[in-house]
């Protein structure tokens, strides 16, 4: 399922736009579909609001958060873009290294451990919108996007992520869900605003005293 | 370094911490040489502030020499600065809108989740308060890491005292604040509830906005005498029925503005004070706001409510028809200090304020525990105490 956009029957013509390139809009409609017929409560056509406001949570729900930023959207793209980027400001990412469209992920989970995240980016459009889903060969299922639109009245930038977490069996998909089901809500909120932080003030507030 | 530290209800003891260092870019170093009890302190004190730890560093209002500076600070060495007890970014939508006290990127991405579920929205980083709003080491120490050092400490320049420029780090700009929320138009009647600090600045703020009369309620005579001398006249509330009293003093009309400057722990024993206060004692987050709801009832139709008192959590029985039948108008908020810094501190300079009249004691920073007990059990003594780290014990 994309994540990029929250099915709903009349999405904007950009939004629209932007999916067709990948051809990904009738995924989204499917679902959209086969999400009402599941659970007829859930499908609002009158109601804009993302899936994850929803107050009848379904399993699969992706977690994502919403926050503004008064920088322009390409300056924002293109450092998020650069994935080596992203350390400064998401603590459970321990480094990213990138060999051709794959980047693999280093993530610290509970007691220690390390475990790789594997990710193809599956759609880009510059200034705009970065989608990526997790490679077979990954120890964590998982897909996301980053969407960057222009905030009104020139408040610079809303930048959207939302990701979506399938944990795997065995020892490894049991760590995972720890480190990702309890709280990436938590993790992805705490994580856009350090985003915001470093872009706006240019450095992620602390009220430690000492470095170390 | 020695800190004045927080370990619960009315216990707080000045012990040693570790020196700070530069953490972040934008930071400074300041060695301080004044600091002051707040009445915001009280709150944290009482026990009534949720989000204390024990070993918390508290102080708020603070000024100092800067001995070191991060590589994007634009402070120098040896500068005297006051220190806004607002922690601000100066880039966020609320910095660039003046809202100081509303910064984004203040609060720690952590801590911004403790207050979000309660208010609705992460609140800004303060020194020396709640780890609801960053849990940041106050300013009762011998040091401060202050960050952002490049937008909110204001340059004090040479021939002014410490004791003249400290209450610009808060009760200054906040009594400031008080009288611009109270939207004052000239002649205006203007009642103030509480003549502790803030009280008294919010009254010597009003008549310089041009307030025809300003009405000070409090019960410690020595602060009532302190806002009379002001100008302003006085409402004893042990003796005097407030209500009545307001009335009669404006005319029948009621004040066309009024101001709590008492917060969440007003006295008294008024019922709803007493229930109040039954429910803040078992910690469900309830506020005692008699002074408010008093503050409501009086203001006349179409009047300003400027509440700079400090609230935390809930409150029943507030007048809510009052507000919306008499058409009121209300402006709160923790204060936007870095907005009122410069134009304050010209009027401390030009001699048209003076902020001294209301200190009645000085300590030395080991003995800040005294300062507290004092401030808050000897109110009609203790008008405002600083506490200065380099001055010897008396
Ligand atoms: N908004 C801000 O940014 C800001 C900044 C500083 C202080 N504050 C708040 O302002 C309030 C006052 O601070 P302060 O330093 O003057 O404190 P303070 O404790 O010295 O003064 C409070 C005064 O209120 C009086 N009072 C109590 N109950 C009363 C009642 N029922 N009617 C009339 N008067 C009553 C007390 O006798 C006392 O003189 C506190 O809540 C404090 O937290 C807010
Ligand atoms: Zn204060
Ligand atoms: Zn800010």
């Amino acid at each position: 399922m994309p994540l990029h956009r929250t099915p709903r029957t009349g999405p904007e013509p950009r939004t629209l736009a932007l999916l067709a390139g990948a051809g990904l809009a009738a995924g989204a409609a499917v679902w959209a579909v086969s999400r009402s017929r599941e659970n007829p409560v859930v499908f609002r056509p009158n109601d804009d609001a993302p899936d994850r406001a929803s107050r009848h949570p379904g399993g699969t729900m992706p977690v994502g958060r919403t926050i503004t930023i008064n920088r322009p959207r390409s300056e924002l793209f293109a450092f998020w873009r650069d994935f080596s980027n992203l350390p400064q400001f998401m603590e459970s990412v321990e480094h990213v290294t990138v060999v051709g469209d794959v980047s693999r992920w280093t993530l610290a989970a509970p007691f220690g451990r390390k475990v790789t995240l594997e990710t193809r980016i599956v759609e880009e459009v510059p200034d705009r919108l970065i989608a990526w889903r997790s490679t077979d060969g990954s120890d964590v299922r998982a897909e996301g996007a980053v969407t960057f639109r222009d905030a009104p009245a020139g408040r610079g930038t809303e930048v959207e992520a939302v990701v979506a977490y399938v944990p795997a069996g065995g020892e490894a998909g049991r760590l995972i869900a720890r480190l990702f089901r309890l709280v990436p809500a938590m993790q992805g909120r705490r994580e856009l605003r350090r985003f915001k932080m470093l872009m706006e003030a240019g450095e992620i507030a602390t009220s430690r005293n000492r470095k170390d | 370094m020695r800190a004045l530290t927080w370990h619960g209800k009315h216990d707080v003891r000045v012990e040693t911490h570790p020196d700070p260092e530069i953490v972040n870019p934008r930071d400074a170093i300041i060695e301080v040489t004044a600091t002051a009890i707040c009445g915001s302190d009280l709150h944290l004190y009482d026990g009534v502030i949720p989000g204390l730890m024990s070993g918390d560093i508290l102080g708020h209002e603070f000024m100092g020499r800067v001995v070191e500076t991060g590589p994007k600070s634009t402070l120098k060495k040896g500068q005297r600065v006051v220190v806004p007890f607002t922690i601000s970014c100066g880039k966020c939508f609320f910095c660039e809108h003046q809202l100081f006290s509303a910064c984004d990127n203040s609060n720690t991405a952590e801590k911004q989740d403790l207050s979000e579920p309660l208010y609705g929205h992460a609140v800004s980083g303060l020194f020396g308060y709640s780890h609801l709003t960053g849990g940041y080491p106050g300013g009762q120490a011998e040091y401060v890491r202050v960050p952002y050092s490049d937008v909110g400490p204001i340059v004090i320049p040479d021939g002014l005292e410490d004791e003249q420029v400290l209450f610009l780090s808060d009760i200054l700009p906040t009594g400031w604040m008080a009288a611009e929320n109270a939207g004052i138009e000239e002649g205006d009647t203007v009642a103030v509830w509480g003549c502790g600090p803030v009280g008294l600045f919010a009254i010597q703020s009003a008549l310089l906005m041009g307030a025809g009369k300003v009405i000070a309620i409090d019960e410690y005579p020595k602060r009532l005498a302190l806002a009379r001398k002001l100008g302003a006249e006085g409402i004893d509330f042990r003796r005097t029925k407030v209500l009545e009293a307001l009335m009669e003093m404006s005319g029948g009309l009621g004040p066309d503005a009024v101001i709590d400057a008492v917060g969440m722990e007003a006295h008294g024993f008024m019922p709803d004070t007493l229930m109040d206060n039954m429910k803040q004692r078992v910690g469900i987050g309830a506020d005692s706001a008699h002074a408010l709801r008093e503050a409501i009832l009086a203001v006349r139709k179409g009047g300003r409510v400027s509440v700079p008192g400090v609230y935390g959590g809930f409150l029943d029985k507030f007048p809510l028809g009052a507000l919306m039948e008499k058409g009121l108008t209300v402006k709160t908020g923790q204060t936007h200090v870095q907005r009122y810094t410069e134009e304050l501190l010209r009027r401390i300079g030009e001699g048209e304020i003076d902020t001294t009249f209301l200190i009645s004691h000085r300590l030395p920073l080991e003995e800040a525990a005294r300062g507290y007990e004092n401030f808050r059990f000897n109110q009609n003594e203790w008008t405002k105490v600083v506490l200065k780290p380099g001055m010897t014990g008396a």
